[in-house]
């Protein structure tokens, strides 16, 4: 055999994970991505609708930002998935891979409406949000806690399991929604309570929607120091981390997995109490709108931090409002906001690869013809 | 009516094993690809693009080719979830991205993507059709066999269905097949398992995670074809596949992973569908809690097989991780 044949052939490239990155680094892999993103959903816009790409672009923020009305709309919007985001985020710090969100607001959403339906004009107010309050946490707590409690005792697919409890949520709210539906029969339940306006969210300065922005303003604050700053949100942190080394320092994962569920369950409930009493007055099966499933995407995007999480629902919102805008004025399908936030998600999800990998050319192909 | 029933069964079950069938092979490569509903869109409408366009460039209906008809259709949806296949494969396997999130990622674009042609495609192409209704080549897939009306409830059971829904019990059957009985699926399952085993045993983990999961998807693509163009008569609208690739995911559950099951198992899941319009005096209110029965039946096979813990009835073990060599 000649030395040439016995010559280890290297790969062109390898893949190496990356210890650490300087934040700017981060940042601008992510910047980037989002930009690239832009540019093919604004190729794509164009093709469709053969018009200029910045006056596509100026339309999405006149969708957004055109009138102080669609600033309100687009704030709400906002609140409700970051809520809704800030629920599914302990449990996808622990690596539970929760996507029943849309099923755990829905029944708390079910649960305040069976409270302003039977009660409404019973109870006074004070009582009545009380009431309210309670029993959405309590139902939707149980609801998340039921699989939670499955995968602690038996390691049930949780995944799978949550997935499941969306659509038996969805037709319980179905159920009830031709159980209680005004006129009888029709299967909607209309503005709950339309006269009294028992059970609505109190507007604050003449502003209908304030109230709900100021209760998840609180709860993002809220949700970032009990990640960050209490011993419930370190455990959460090492079980997601590591179940060996969480049973190894002797933490009881089956209480921590539950508990943190039961929170997540307990925060979606809070997202449904507030769709049905503080913007919609009503409850229909599409209430939750997928947000269950996007808040997962935004969270995630926000490596689970509540803060970041206000730029990614922010990002999810905006495209949504302008690409809907976009259809309307094109005369498009409205499902176009739809292929533009599924584009950005791939890039962004595509961009976390080159923050935490790097990729290390050969460095020098003569050498080791040697 | 028994007979009526079953038949309508397995109608309604063929997307769901279209879906599973596609949804196991992907499963057990270690992927868990949550955008099979999105995918199951982008198949159905390819397909509709295809037709529509074919349809169009015809002069009168009357000359349509029975050939071309069923190939354009097949193909546009087989290159259509092949890319949606591709996205996934490449954003999970190549860029090693969360596997829950690319899917439901893709199932929001998916589903868009179907509702947004659905919806602008007639506009798009300048047509002067009122909306997408593709009788004609809708008649090319719904061809059956000729003396099935003479047999009797055997004929209308056995042999009343099209040429796609022998398909997919065709492919479920090869599916399960090379799954158990051949070298290439004893690898695939081993990539599924414990990728770090299989990648010391010297099997490429990334081309079988890959090409499992673009055929898992092309075999889900036909599924939404197959809705389309068969059960509903060539006709598109919005949303009308609702949920049914999620079901499709629960019955991988059901079958336990096997799409040798999933073959009865689809059947029951079509059964239990639309078993809320044979029972006789419900409400509405009530025919809404019998929709739940697949999720429920679901939920219970996921509680029964995690309690028993027999080995051959459990999730791929590696299922929704990525694999990246160096990782420990």
């Amino acid at each position: 055999m000649s030395k040439k044949e016995t010559t280890v052939r290297e790969p062109y490239f390898h893949i190496v994970k990356r210890t650490s990155i300087p934040w700017w680094k981060a940042w601008t892999i992510r910047i980037l991505a989002v930009v690239a993103a832009l540019v093919v959903s604004g190729l794509i816009t164009v093709l469709l609708t053969g018009e200029d790409p910045f006056k596509v672009y100026g339309t999405m923020i006149g969708g957004s930002f055109g009138t102080p009305r669609r600033i309100w709309g687009m704030a709400q919007n906002l609140a409700m998935l970051l809520c809704v985001s800030l629920a599914v985020t302990p449990a996808f710090k622990m690596k539970f891979w929760n996507i029943g969100a849309e099923g755990q607001v829905l029944i708390g959403a079910l649960a305040t409406t069976a409270c302003m339906i039977k009660l409404g004009d019973s109870l006074p107010t004070p009582v009545l949000f009380a009431v309210m309050i309670v029993s959405s946490i309590i139902c939707a707590g149980i609801w998340a806690m039921i699989p939670a409690y499955c995968r602690a005792k038996w390691n049930t697919n949780e995944t799978l399991f949550t997935l499941m409890m969306n659509y038996i949520a969805i037709q319980l709210v179905s159920y009830f929604s031709y159980e209680w539906s005004v006129p009888k029969g029709s299967g909607q339940i209309g503005v709950i309570n339309s006269a009294s306006q028992a059970g609505w969210m109190p507007a604050i300065l003449g502003k209908p929607y304030l109230a709900n922005i100021l209760i998840v303003a609180v709860l993002t604050v809220l949700m970032y120091i009990y990640l960050n700053y209490s011993k419930q949100g370190y455990e959460i942190q090492i079980v997601g981390e590591s179940e060996n080394t969480a049973r190894y320092i002797g933490l009881n994962i089956k209480k921590v997995i539950i508990r943190t569920m039961l929170l997540s369950g307990a925060l979606c409930g809070i997202a449904g109490l507030l769709l049905v009493s503080g913007t919609d007055h009503t409850l229909t099966r599409n209430l939750a709108g997928g947000r269950g499933f996007t808040a997962i995407m935004v969270a995630w995007l926000a490596k689970f931090n509540p803060f970041y999480m206000i730029l990614t629902s922010f990002l999810i919102v905006f495209l949504q409002k302008g690409a809907t805008e976009i259809s309307t004025i094109f005369a498009l399908n409205n499902s176009f906001s739809d292929i533009i936030t599924g584009i950005i998600i791939f890039f962004i999800i595509g961009s976390e690869f080159f923050v935490n990998y790097s990729i290390k050319f050969r460095e020098n192909a003569k050498e080791d013809a040697k | 009516m028994i007979t009526a029933f079953i038949q309508r069964a397995v109608v309604q079950g063929i997307p769901l094993l279209f879906g599973s069938t596609g949804e196991i092979l992907t499963e057990k490569s270690g992927n868990l690809n949550l955008g099979i509903p999105g995918i199951m869109y982008v198949g159905g409408i390819s397909g509709v693009i295809g037709a529509f366009l074919y349809e169009q460039s015809l002069t009168s209906p009357a000359e349509i080719n029975t050939l071309l008809a069923v190939l354009i259709p097949t193909l546009s949806c087989i290159a259509g979830s092949l890319l949606a296949g591709l996205i996934y494969s490449f954003l999970t396997i190549t860029l090693r991205a969360n596997q829950n999130v690319t899917g439901l990622a893709l199932t929001t674009f998916g589903v868009g993507f179907g509702n947004f042609f659905g919806g602008s495609l007639i506009k798009l192409s300048g047509s002067d059709m009122p909306s997408i209704a593709l009788t004609a080549t809708s008649n090319c897939f719904r061809k059956t066999l000729p003396f099935a009306d003479n047999l009797g409830w055997f004929g209308e059971i056995f042999l009343s269905y099209s040429f796609l829904a022998y398909t997919a019990i065709i492919i479920a059957l090869v599916s399960s097949y090379v799954l158990n009985h051949t070298r290439v699926g004893l690898q695939l399952r081993a990539v599924g398992e414990s990728p770090t085993t299989a990648d010391a045993a010297g099997i490429n983990v990334g081309a079988y995670k890959y090409i499992a999961t673009c055929i898992g998807s092309v075999i889900a693509g036909l599924g939404g074809l197959y809705y389309v163009m068969d059960y509903a008569c060539g006709v598109w609208s919005n949303d009308g596949f609702g949920d049914r690739g999620w079901l499709a995911i629960a019955l991988v559950i059901f079958a336990v992973w096997k799409p040798s099951v999933s073959i009865l198992g689809s059947i029951l899941f079509g059964g239990l569908f639309i078993i809320h319009n044979y029972i006789p005096n419900l409400t509405v209110a009530a025919q809404e809690l019998f929709k739940m029965l697949p999720y429920v039946v679901t939920i219970a096979v996921l509680l029964i097989v995690s309690m028993r813990k027999r080995r051959e009835s459990q999730p791929p073990e590696s299922l929704g991780q990525s694999y990246f060599r160096e990782d420990r």
